[in-house]
């Protein structure tokens, strides 16, 4: 079976990207799930955004079939456009992904575990904006 | 000309800049961001110095995109990408020459100011560092790069000109009205930023 899309999510908090890591996981229900990484908050375990750990997660998810990468807002968001700018910062295939954070990742690891190649899962984030709680 | 001992000197002082005036970098942020300006920038510039010191050669346009890097990564707030992509792309605009004419700064800084409103979606009268880095640019621009201490001049005032704006991007565009009646931090920054290319210029002379 081929590779699935990694699913790599930032926020401005370790634990916001860890527990979304983890509910995603957990909703994407059983079987094998794509892979996931979290990267959160700076790299002395403040609140804010670090490249390196993006990096790294990028890395780790990477498994040839691209990387969807989820963000929160302001530097997670600018970060990964500048990273993305470079060229050869993050794995060929990374791409930013317009969503919700919590929502997006749900429907993104969802669709990664279901097979879905990066397109589908980028939609699949993209389309969680449209469902409405009121 | 300008070789890499100018933008060495450039760098060198606009971290020097960055140091001597974190603190009130970050008093400004905590009146309408997260008060964490000053040292991010802080951090970040001292990450400069320190690649700078580990590059003994390298070229105009190298050393910028070194500096963008180490700003980037090291940084860990908006200013990091920000701040990284402006140097960066300014380096690559001025390709690999080991000498570069002011009209050919002049020039580059305005391509990476133009990557800068890209990344951030902003324009001038947002309450940003491009209300600072903007006017600069055109001051620069205007003297075919003669005037170093013009563009600073312009980006004092652009900074300036912040106080009476509300903020449109970024943390404080939330603070909506409450905004108005605050010196933008970026803004400052990139002013001691532009101080540090006219004091390095006139070191030059």
């Amino acid at each position: 079976m081929s590779a699935a899309v990694g699913i790599v999510l930032v926020s401005h908090s370790a634990a916001v990207a860890a527990s979304v890591a983890e509910l995603a996981r957990g909703l994407a229900g059983g079987g094998r799930t794509a892979p996931v990484a979290a990267a959160g908050g700076t790299q002395d375990g403040g609140l804010g955004t670090s490249a390196e750990l993006i990096r790294q997660a990028a890395t780790a998810v990477d498994g040839g079939a691209g990387v969807a990468v989820l963000v929160d807002l302001g530097s997670a968001v600018l970060t990964v456009k500048a990273l993305l700018a470079e060229g050869d910062e993050l794995p060929e295939g990374t791409r930013l992904v317009d969503a919700p954070f919590v929502e997006g990742a749900v429907a993104a690891v969802v669709t990664a575990s279901a097979g879905g190649d990066l397109d589908a899962v980028a939609a699949a984030a993209a389309e969680a904006y449209g469902y409405r709680k009121g | 000309m300008l070789d890499a001992e100018f933008f060495r000197r450039w760098l060198t002082g606009a971290a020097a800049a960055v140091d001597r005036e974190a603190d009130r970098l970050t008093e400004l942020d905590s009146a309408i961001g997260d008060a964490d300006h000053g040292s991010n920038m802080r951090r970040g510039f001292a990450a400069v110095v320190r690649a700078l010191e580990e590059e003994p050669s390298g070229t105009p346009g190298s050393l910028l995109v070194l500096a963008g890097r180490q700003l980037i990564s090291t940084v860990g707030g908006a200013s990091g990408p920000l701040y990284g992509t402006l140097l960066r792309r300014t380096g690559k605009a001025l390709g690999d020459a080991a000498e570069v004419a002011p009209v050919q700064l002049a020039e580059a800084l305005r391509v990476g100011v133009a990557a800068v409103a890209q990344l951030g979606g902003a324009k001038a009268g947002d309450k940003t560092m491009l209300d600072a880095l903007e006017p600069a640019v055109e001051a620069l621009g205007e003297s075919l790069g003669a005037s170093f201490a013009a563009a600073a001049e312009a980006a004092d005032e652009g900074a300036l000109a912040t106080v009476p704006m509300r903020a449109r991007k970024g943390r404080a565009s939330y603070l909506g009205e409450r905004s108005v009646g605050h010196q933008d931090p970026g803004a400052t920054s990139s002013a001691l930023l532009v101080a540090a290319l006219s004091s390095a210029a006139e070191g030059a002379r």
